[in-house]
């Protein structure tokens, strides 16, 4: 379901997703408050994520309600018990993420974003912004934080003829959902992944921690890239993860906790397709 | 978004923090008056930017009677103040604190920040006071506490009493701590600050915890429900270009490089800077366009590039998803003959409708050297910027 399918963005995002692969089919509902009981291009629209999975039986949703009401929004999908919510909005100020986040503990529900491109499965089901026909079934795993950066590596990957399995934006703010090691372990019991590229930025210290848990139990072989080696230290670079702050979270360190733990990086991001061929 | 010591103490005492006496002064005049109405004495003069460092850069004085005030407040009032986080050049001070001495006995370090692995407000607490917090960290780590706050609780009387007394605040003054913790908790709680600090907090000889510096910033994209905070914006203290920016939606950061990027997508204009640098070249600038450029944002990006005195090329990097590469490359060229390029321009389109995109630059008979994928664009904009 699309939480937020009447606004522009929402609806034109459906229609798109609708329009990839087996999308028909996957996208049966839309919610917005207010506006139960009328529909978008067949699609119909509900009151409340609630009513909207009691009626369709729909299990995840995608969001692209405005940021002052982004964070409610994934809030109601977790009161409805739905197996994953993916939050595209970009720019939910952080004191709701933390109070959405500690709500989350104990929940099953899984998140992805907010400030993220979505998940997409080539040939089966897109689920966000990113431009489907880019993409090519195969058994390559992307992550990332970066919407058009995993565009480009996409984009290396099938000049060199190789598809992806999934590819999975799991955004730019500094309070979110599932994390680089989270997708890192689902892709490692995934059957159709062979290889996995790991794309990040600075700021925090998500790759590390899955860098080290790539090193401890990653059966399959890890090439990452890390955006920023140049980014001066205290700025904001467009993202609102994307800051060194105190020193911390810079692209020279991730750099080299991931070569520590036996991950294979390229400082050239015109080469992570050609360096994930080469460990395959 | 960052505000002036003096105004984040101005908010604070608003929650109960408590502060010396100070007055904010736009002129060494008005320095003076500030002086008398304090009732003389020792007192403080303080530059107000939003930098820090100051007390090291000359910034700070203590005087003792109205003519070294004066003399302090003329010295600072005006000064190029440079800090190690001004660069260079320096900051302009154009507003100075006026404050009452403080009776010290102890310097301590309290602070405020979101802590992304417990995705919670994490207190940070050391008995170093008056010392950088990141040179504490690398060189003394044990003298750090920290304690995560749980949203639905606030700061509890325990954690604030605890942390205090590992950070030698005496049992007698704990009630007096314990108000300063939690009046700071709730003002970065209630005011979507992305930072607090009190540095230092002090133990005065008669018996009082005092706030004698502040630093607060605040989250940009909970501004919207702040308005009495917006207002406290001081625009003297923000690079313009990135101001300009900010008022089409840009997002833009200066750099000390000569070769200007547009791209579209943070971690793709980072990655656009990264290799530029790999390449031998140096960037002028981070420029994401976003994800819904119009020709008007992109006129209004190549305007800015081309304002930089030191800009020998530029290079325009696009993976177009949403945004198609026809609707760019039309930007592009209305952009080009609008503002007059005097310099070489690199266009690197990847993406949906790329063939149309490339069409129209080739048909638009500007000068515009195409490259095929980004190594080949950097190359190509490193060359082209050496001349």
């Amino acid at each position: 379901m699309t939480q937020g399918i009447t606004g522009k963005t929402g609806q034109f995002h459906t229609r798109m997703c609708k329009e990839y692969a087996n999308g028909a089919n996957c996208f049966v509902a839309g919610v917005t408050p207010g506006k139960g009981g009328q529909d978008f291009e067949g699609t119909p629209i509900f009151n409340s994520v609630a009513e909207a999975k009691a009626a369709t039986g729909a299990t995840v949703s995608v969001i692209y309600v405005p940021p002052p009401f982004a964070a409610a929004a994934i809030d109601e999908a977790v009161d409805a018990d739905l197996d994953l919510v993916i939050c595209i909005t970009e720019g939910i100020p952080v004191r709701d993420m933390i109070r959405t986040r500690d709500r989350m503990q104990g929940k099953r529900t899984r998140l992805i974003g907010p400030n993220c491109p979505g998940l997409i499965t080539p040939d089966e089901i897109k689920i966000g912004i990113m431009p489907g026909h880019i993409h090519k079934k195969g058994p390559i795993g992307v992550v990332s934080r970066s919407g058009t950066l995993t565009y480009e590596a996409v984009g290396q990957l099938r000049e060199l003829g190789l598809g992806q399995s999934s590819c999975v934006g799991i955004g730019g703010d500094p309070v979110n959902g599932m994390k680089h090691i989270d997708v890192m372990k689902l892709f490692n019991d995934d059957p159709a992944t062979e290889a996995v590229i790991m794309v990040g930025e600075i700021g925090g210290s998500d790759e590390e921690a899955c860098a080290e848990w790539i090193r401890d139990n990653m059966k399959k072989p890890v090439i990452g890239f890390i955006a920023g080696v140049t980014a001066p230290p205290g700025k904001r670079m467009g993202h609102a993860g994307a800051i060194i702050s105190g020193g911390k979270g810079t692209a020279q360190e991730k750099l080299a906790v991931m070569e520590a733990c036996g991950i294979k990086v390229t400082r050239n991001p015109a080469e992570m397709g050609k360096l994930l061929k080469s460990v395959l | 978004m960052k505000i002036h010591e003096y105004q984040a103490k101005e908010l604070l005492r608003k929650f109960g923090v408590v502060t010396p006496r100070g007055i904010p002064c736009f002129s060494v005049e008005e320095a003076k008056k500030a002086y008398e109405t304090l009732g003389g004495g020792v007192a403080v003069v303080k530059a107000q930017i939003h930098a820090g460092g100051r007390g090291k850069g000359g910034g700070v004085k203590v005087a003792r009677n109205a003519t070294q005030l004066a003399e302090f407040a003329a010295q600072i009032f005006g000064m190029q103040l440079i800090t190690h986080q001004t660069g260079p050049e320096g900051q302009r001070v154009r507003r100075l604190l006026i404050e009452e001495g403080a009776d010290i006995r102890k310097e301590l370090y309290i602070g405020m920040v979101v802590d992304r692995g417990s995705q919670r407000v994490a207190l940070m607490a050391s008995s170093e006071g008056g010392m950088d917090i990141e040179e504490v960290a690398a060189h003394t780590p044990e003298k750090i506490h920290t304690v995560f706050v749980d949203p639905k609780a606030g700061l509890t009387d325990a954690q604030a009493d605890d942390v205090a007394s590992r950070i030698g605040v005496p049992a007698e003054l704990l009630p007096q701590s314990r108000v300063m913790l939690q009046s700071l908790y709730r003002a970065f709680d209630e005011t979507d600050a992305s930072l607090a600090e009190i540095n230092p907090l002090v133990l005065t000889g008669d018996g009082k915890v005092i706030a004698l510096d502040a630093k607060m910033n605040f989250d940009s994209n909970a501004l919207y429900r702040h308005p009495e905070i917006t207002a406290l914006r001081d625009l003297d203290e923000e690079d313009p270009n990135e101001i300009a920016a900010s008022k089409f939606d840009l997002s833009y950061i200066s750099l000390d490089g000569n070769i200007g990027c547009l791209v579209n997508g943070a971690g793709l204009a980072m990655a656009t800077m990264d290799i530029v640098k790999l390449y031998g070249g140096s960037p002028a600038n981070f420029l994401d366009v976003g994800g819904g450029a119009t020709t008007e944002k992109v006129t209004e990006a190549f305007k800015l590039m081309l304002g930089n005195p030191h800009l020998q090329a530029i290079l325009v990097n696009i993976f177009g998803g949403i945004m198609r590469c026809d609707v760019i490359a039309t930007g592009v060229v209305e952009a080009a003959r609008q503002v007059k390029l005097g310099v070489p321009l690199v266009v690197r389109l990847e993406g949906t409708n790329v063939e149309l995109g490339k069409k129209i630059l080739a048909e638009s008979g500007l000068p515009i050297i195409s490259a095929s994928n980004m190594a080949d664009a950097a190359e190509k904009v490193v060359a082209a910027a050496r001349g």
